[in-house]
C-alpha cells in the first residue's frame, strides 16, 4: 500500500464505511457529484453505504431511483451529459442488465462516437458476488460483460483502504467506471471458512482509513503478499481466499490484487510471473469466457518462457448460481489449496 | 371435456399493402382550430381529452385559425418555410450522393420536415435535443453549414468525428444536438437526465427528447415516462409518429390499440395530440410545452402524426410493404406545401418567390456538397487518419490500446 498518505488522520473502517467515507469526501469537494439509486436517498442503502448522505447534502444530491436498472443509468448518461458526475447505484450487480445497453452501447461509446464532445463520467456502484447464500440473484460476479466492452473501466477492491481510494479514483476520472463491490466483504475480510467465525475489519491492517482525500489509483494491481514459488491472481474476495489457501499450504505464493481489470496491470503480472514461473488464476464467475481467461492469455502471451507448469484456473462452476450448494460452489481455500499444490507437481 | 373455442393470436396488418388503394380511414382528421388552448399550469387531468384529438392550426385552405395561432411575424414563417425546404434539399442530394456511393448510408425525413424544424425555432439557444435519427431539421433550421454535415455523411478528412460513427450521426454540442446513437430509444430516457441534471443545478435549460412510434416499444419509452413524471424535469418528450418503422407500421407497436399520446395519461403528464405536417401547430404546441418546462411545470408528451413519405433509410425500399402512392394519400398533407398555401393566401409569398427560393436552397446545397466532396468521400480521396479508430475510447489512451495501435501499425 505504497500509497498511503502518513500524515492524515487514520480511523478503523469495515467496507462499507469506507465507501460511505469516500461518497461523503467527493460529494463534499465537487457538488456535481450525483448519488442516486433504489433505496440509496431517505434509506440510504439496503448495504447502507449511502446513509446519511441525504440529510447532509439534500434530496436534489442524494434521492432514491424508481426500480429501472435502464432508468437509472439511462439519467446518468444525461447528467454525465450535463455535466454532472453521477454515482448511480445499482442494487445487486444481478439486476444490472436491463440496464446494459445504456452502459455497453450508451455510457461507454458517448465520447467516442462524439470526439469527447459528450462524455458520460458515471461511477456505477454495485456489489458482487456471493457468499451470502443469495442464490441465482444475488450472488454473480458478471465482471467480464464490462471487461468486453471498450470504453469502460472494471474496478473491484478488496478491503476498506482500496475501496476508498480507488472509489474516490473512479468518481474523480472522466470515463465510466463499473466499481463492483465484494459484498461478503462489506464487514470483514472473508477467506472462504463459512463454517468459522466471522472476522471483523478492525482486525484486518487495511482498515486502517485516512480521513478526508487520497486515491489508490485505477490501473495498478497490488502485492498483497510477496512469494516466489508461484504468482496467485486474484480481486475481490478471491484475494482473501487465495492468501489463505497460500498460508495453509505453506506454499510460498506471491498473491496479486488486481484491484482494476480494466485497464489492467500487466506489467505487475508479468513481473511476478517471471519471478515464480508458476501461475494460478481465482475468480467466482463462471469459468467459460470469464476473466480468468484474459488473464491466462495475458501470461501466456507475456511469460510462456517462464512458464514451468501449466496456468490452473479456480473459478466458479459454468452453472448459475445454486442456493443449497453456495460452498460446493463458491472457489473456497480448499479448492485453491489444491491447485497450489497441483501447480508446485506436488 | 373442454367445450371452450381455441384461442387465436392478432397480428396486426396495416390497413393496405402494396397493390392496394391506401387506406388512412383509421385516422380521423378533426377540423382545424377547434381544441382548446389550456393554460401551461393546467392540471394534467383537464386536458386530457387533448390526447384523443389532433391540435391543427392551419386548414385546408391554408387558413390559420383557433387558439393555437401562434404569434410570429412574417419573417419568422418564411424562415419556417425556408429551412423546411433546405431540409428536403438537403435530404435529396445526400440521397443521390449515397447512390453516387459517396457515403454509406443515408436516411431522408421526406414528409415530417416540420416537426424537428418548428420545434427547434421554439427552444432556446443552450437547450438540448436528444434526436433520434430523422431530425436534421434541428441542425438545418439553426443555418448550420451544411457542409460540415455533410464531411460527416462522407466520413472525410474533415470529419469532426474522425469517420468513427455513421453517416448522419451528428454530435453538436453547441447547437443543442446530442451525438445520435442509432440504438433505437436509448435517447429518450437520456433527455429525462439531461433535464433533471438542469433541474439539480437550479438551470433555466430545457432538454427535448425525440422518438419514434415503433420505438416506443423498447423500455426506454417507459422507463422516461417514470421518471419525467416521478422528478418532473424540464422535459419535452416528442413521439414522432410517422406512421411506419422499417416495413412495420404503428399498430405492431400497438399503436392500432391505443394512439401514443394517451401513454402520458397513466403518468399524469400532459399529453397532446398534433398534426405534425402543421408548422404552426408545431411551433405553437412546441412553444407551450417548452414554457411549461422553463416555468419549473414539469414534462409534456407529444405525439405528432405524420408520415415518412421516403423509404426508411437508402437500404430499403417501401414499395415491397406499403402502396408506392401511399404517402398521395396521407390526410395531413405535406408540411411545405400547406405552409407555403397559408404564406401565399397571406399575401406574403408567391409561385415565382418559391420557385426563385428552391433553386437558390439548390445550389446552396450542392455549393455545400461540392466543397465537402474536395475533402473526400468514403473510402475516396482525403479521408480520416486510420490512427482515428483508437481515439476518444478514454480520456486517455491507456496502454493495451497504446499496443494494439501500434500492431495495427498506425
Amino acid at each position: 500500500m505504497s500509497e498511503k498518505i502518513i500524515s492524515q488522520n487514520v480511523s478503523r473502517k469495515n467496507m462499507i464505511e469506507a465507501i460511505r467515507d469516500a461518497l461523503d469526501v467527493t460529494m463534499e469537494r465537487d457538488d456535481n457529484v450525483i448519488v442516486f439509486g433504489e433505496d440509496v436517498g431517505y434509506f440510504g442503502g439496503v448495504f447502507r453505504a449511502t446513509e446519511g448522505l441525504q440529510a447532509k447534502y439534500g434530496k436534489s444530491r442524494c434521492f432514491d431511483a424508481p426500480i429501472s436498472e435502464l432508468g437509472i443509468i439511462g439519467a446518468a448518461v444525461g447528467m454525465g451529459a450535463y455535466g454532472l458526475r453521477p454515482v448511480p447505484e445499482i442494487q445487486f450487480a444481478d439486476y444490472i442488465l436491463p440496464a446494459y445497453d445504456q452502459i455497453a452501447s450508451e455510457a461507454a461509446r458517448l465520447r467516442y462516437r462524439s470526439s469527447g464532445e459528450f462524455t458520460a463520467p458515471m461511477t456505477i456502484r454495485t456489489p458482487t458476488g456471493g457468499g451470502i447464500y443469495g442464490g441465482q440473484t444475488h450472488s454473480q460476479s458478471p465482471e467480464a460483460l464490462f471487461t468486453h466492452v471498450a470504453g469502460l473501466k472494471t474496478v473491484i477492491p478488496s478491503n476498506p483502504y482500496d475501496a476508498k481510494g480507488l472509489l474516490i479514483a473512479s468518481i474523480e476520472d472522466d470515463d465510466p467506471v463499473i466499481f463492483l463491490e465484494p459484498k461478503r466483504l462489506y464487514n470483514g475480510p472473508f477467506d472462504g471458512h463459512h463454517d468459522r467465525p466471522v472476522t471483523p475489519w478492525s482486525e484486518h491492517a487495511a482498515s486502517e482509513v485516512p480521513d478526508g482525500h487520497y486515491t489508490v489509483p485505477l490501473g495498478k494491481a497490488a502485492i498483497t503478499s510477496e512469494g516466489s514459488d508461484v504468482t496467485i491472481l486474484a480481486y475481490g474476495t478471491m484475494v482473501h481466499v487465495a492468501q489463505c489457501a497460500a498460508e495453509e499450504t505453506g506454499i510460498d505464493a506471491e498473491v496479486i490484487d488486481l484491484r482494476t481489470l480494466l485497464p489492467l496491470d500487466e506489467e505487475t503480472i508479468e513481473k511476478s510471473v517471471k519471478k515464480t514461473g508458476r501461475c494460478i488464476v481465482v475468480h467466482e464467475a463462471t469459468k467459460t469466457s470469464g476473466f480468468g481467461a484474459e488473464l491466462m492469455a495475458v501470461v501466456q502471451e507475456l511469460c510462456l518462457y517462464s512458464l514451468e507448469a501449466p496456468i490452473i484456473r479456480i473459478t466458479g462452476w459454468d452453472t448459475p448460481y445454486p442456493h443449497a450448494q453456495e460452498w460446493e460452489y463458491f472457489p473456497g481455500p480448499a479448492r485453491v489449496g489444491d491447485a497450489l499444490r497441483k501447480v508446485m507437481g506436488e | 371435456m373442454n367445450n371452450e373455442a381455441p384461442l387465436s393470436l392478432h397480428v396486426p396488418e396495416p390497413s393496405s399493402r402494396p397493390g392496394d388503394k391506401p387506406d388512412f380511414s383509421h385516422i380521423s382528421v378533426p377540423a382545424a382550430g377547434t381544441v382548446p388552448k389550456p393554460d401551461i399550469d393546467c392540471a394534467p387531468a383537464s386536458i386530457r381529452e387533448l390526447a384523443y384529438d389532433m391540435v391543427r392550426v392551419l386548414d385546408d385552405n391554408g387558413v390559420a385559425i383557433g387558439e393555437w395561432v401562434p404569434e410570429v411575424d412574417d419573417y419568422f414563417l418564411l424562415k419556417g418555410l425556408t429551412v423546411m425546404l433546405k431540409t428536403r434539399l438537403f435530404d435529396e442530394r445526400m440521397f443521390m450522393s449515397q447512390r453516387q456511393g459517396k457515403t454509406s448510408i443515408y436516411v431522408q425525413c421526406r414528409g415530417e420536415e416540420a416537426v424537428a424544424c418548428a420545434q427547434r425555432m421554439a427552444l432556446s439557444q443552450g437547450d438540448m435535443c436528444f434526436p433520434s435519427y430523422r431530425q436534421q431539421g434541428l441542425l438545418i433550421a439553426q443555418d448550420f453549414p451544411m457542409v460540415d454535415m455533410i464531411n460527416q455523411i462522407y466520413s472525410n478528412s474533415k470529419d469532426k468525428l474522425g469517420g468513427r460513427s455513421l453517416p448522419f450521426f451528428y454530435s453538436e454540442r453547441d447547437y443543442g444536438f446530442f451525438s445520435i446513437s442509432g440504438n433505437l430509444g436509448t435517447q429518450f430516457m437520456q433527455a429525462v437526465g439531461w433535464a433533471m441534471g438542469s433541474a439539480i443545478k437550479g438551470d433555466t435549460k430545457v432538454a427535448s427528447g425525440w422518438i419514434g412510434d415503433g420505438s416506443t416499444a423498447e423500455s426506454d419509452f417507459h422507463s422516461a415516462l417514470v421518471f419525467a413524471s416521478t422528478y418532473k424535469p424540464p422535459v419535452i418528450l416528442n413521439v414522432v409518429n410517422n406512421q411506419w418503422a422499417i416495413s412495420t407500421f404503428q399498430g405492431i407497436a400497438s399503436g392500432e390499440s391505443a394512439n401514443f399520446a394517451c401513454r402520458g395519461h397513466g403518468f399524469n403528464i400532459p399529453s397532446i395530440r398534433v398534426d405534425g405536417n402543421d408548422f404552426l401547430a408545431v411551433y405553437s404546441v412546441s412553444k407551450w410545452a417548452i414554457d411549461r418546462a422553463r416555468r419549473n411545470l414539469g414534462p409534456t408528451l407529444i405525439e405528432w402524426v405524420t408520415y415518412r413519405a421516403a423509404a426508411h433509410t437508402t437500404s430499403d425500399d417501401p414499395t415491397k410493404y406499403r402502396p408506392a402512392d401511399e404517402a398521395d394519400y396521407w390526410p395531413l398533407g405535406d408540411p411545405i406545401e400547406r405552409l407555403k398555401t397559408h404564406l401565399i393566401g397571406k399575401g406574403i409569398w408567391d409561385e415565382a418567390q418559391h420557385e426563385a427560393l428552391t433553386k437558390a436552397l439548390k445550389a446552396e446545397v450542392k455549393a455545400a456538397a461540392k466543397e465537402a466532396e474536395t475533402y473526400g468521400t468514403l473510402g475516396k480521396g482525403a479521408v480520416p487518419a486510420v490512427s482515428e479508430m483508437f481515439n476518444h475510447v478514454y480520456k486517455e489512451m491507456p496502454a493495451h490500446l497504446r499496443k494494439q495501435r501500434q500492431e495495427a501499425g498506425v
